[in-house]
């Protein structure tokens, strides 16, 4: 038993913030938009806390994977009792493509690099709402899972779970090592005030990670999406009007369809444009 | 002559003033409520007095971190769960 905890973070556009498109539509814009930490990873973060405080386990280690801003949301995890930061530094094109698949691998080598015992994650992110990357973390590491957690009690080497499912509570009972995500009833997370963001300024406890470097962590991390912009809108099929011209000739109206003025416009393959019947 | 008072206002005006960026009606706002709450009693030379004003600047700061925390709470709970009947 290590009683290490490993805490997600995530940086991501703060929750009061009106979202804007970007102009060319590949994406949202986050230049000089207010970023915070994801109100979930809040969550978790005071529920390890929590588990500390009442000497369940022995270390917090906030972890949060992106660029060299992230730090401050490991500061903010920091400020509000954990005791390390681990900012694994993944910039650029590969922060563009970081989903929950990369991040959960990454979470997934740490936590054995860490050796740690607990995950704890908050349930999804406000920005992607994937709502994915406990699910892939325990999977990867093959260890039991305790989604939506909205009461958590550590019992020696098992956890007792209450989890928010729909249409009620579910009781559960884990075996550690385990990943926890946080669902939004689970506690108050506390406010990081002034003086304690000036504490994790002085002792900045943050190591630093490289995922695809070779003495770090070794996390390829592949693409699995390209954004494309969508094709230019072309006409597609009027269905109501396909469906009444259809419906027309099937009813034996034989001596009126040559009467019936339909235009059809063809665009491209299968895009057909029925005009006024 | 230093009161030893001093630093105690001062850290609380600092507090108050990092709580005020997220204040709802705006930083600015917020400022310049906080400043003119400071400059009315800023002749108050009684120990007991000043400690008494600083208690109700802390509660102050508890009121604010429960109404951030609601206000986020609240809106979490509007975007992704059901409303109850």
């Amino acid at each position: 038993m290590s009683g290490r905890v490993l805490v997600g973070v995530k940086r991501v556009i703060d929750y009061a913030v009106k979202i804007r498109v970007k102009p060319d539509n590949t994406g949202v814009v986050t230049d000089g938009v207010k970023h915070s930490m994801n109100p979930f990873c809040e969550i978790a973060v005071e529920e390890a806390v929590k588990l500390k405080e009442k000497k369940l386990i022995k270390e917090v280690v906030a972890v949060s994977c992106g660029p060299q801003q992230s730090q401050e949301t490991i500061r903010t995890a920091l400020a509000m009792g954990a005791d390390r930061g681990i900012h694994v530094d993944v910039s650029g094109k590969d922060y563009e493509n970081l989903g929950p698949l990369q991040v959960s691998k990454i979470l997934a080598a740490l936590a054995k690099q860490e050796d740690a015992q607990l995950i704890l994650l908050g349930k999804q992110a406000i920005d992607d709402d994937c709502n994915q990357t406990g699910q892939m973390t325990a999977a990867l590491l093959d260890w039991p899972q305790g989604t939506f957690a909205s009461e958590v009690s550590l019992e020696g080497d098992k956890i007792n779970l209450v989890r928010e499912i729909d249409g009620g509570l579910e009781h559960i009972k884990i075996n550690t090592p385990a990943v926890i995500t946080a669902d939004l009833r689970l506690n108050t997370p506390r406010y990081a005030t002034l003086p304690n963001i000036m504490d994790s300024l002085m002792n900045n406890e943050t190591e630093l990670h490289k995922p695809n470097h070779r003495t770090s962590l070794c996390v390829g991390l592949i693409p699995l999406f390209e954004t494309v912009a969508p094709e230019d809108m072309q006409g597609g099929t009027d269905r109501s009007g396909a469906m009444l011209r259809h419906t027309v000739l099937q009813s034996g109206l034989g001596l009126h369809t040559r009467s019936l003025v339909v235009f059809s416009i063809g665009i491209g393959k299968n895009k057909t444009k029925l005009g006024t019947v | 002559m230093a009161n030893p008072l001093k630093t105690e206002v001062i850290r609380l005006y600092k507090n108050l003033l990092y709580l005020g960026r997220e204040y709802p009606q705006g930083a600015a706002y917020f400022r310049q409520r906080l400043k003119s709450a400071f400059m009315k009693n800023k002749d108050v030379t009684d120990p007991e007095k000043i400690k008494q004003l600083v208690a109700r600047g802390d509660h102050v700061i508890k009121e604010l971190e429960a109404l951030y925390f609601l206000r986020k709470y609240r809106a979490m709970k509007k975007r992704y769960y059901e409303p109850e009947k």
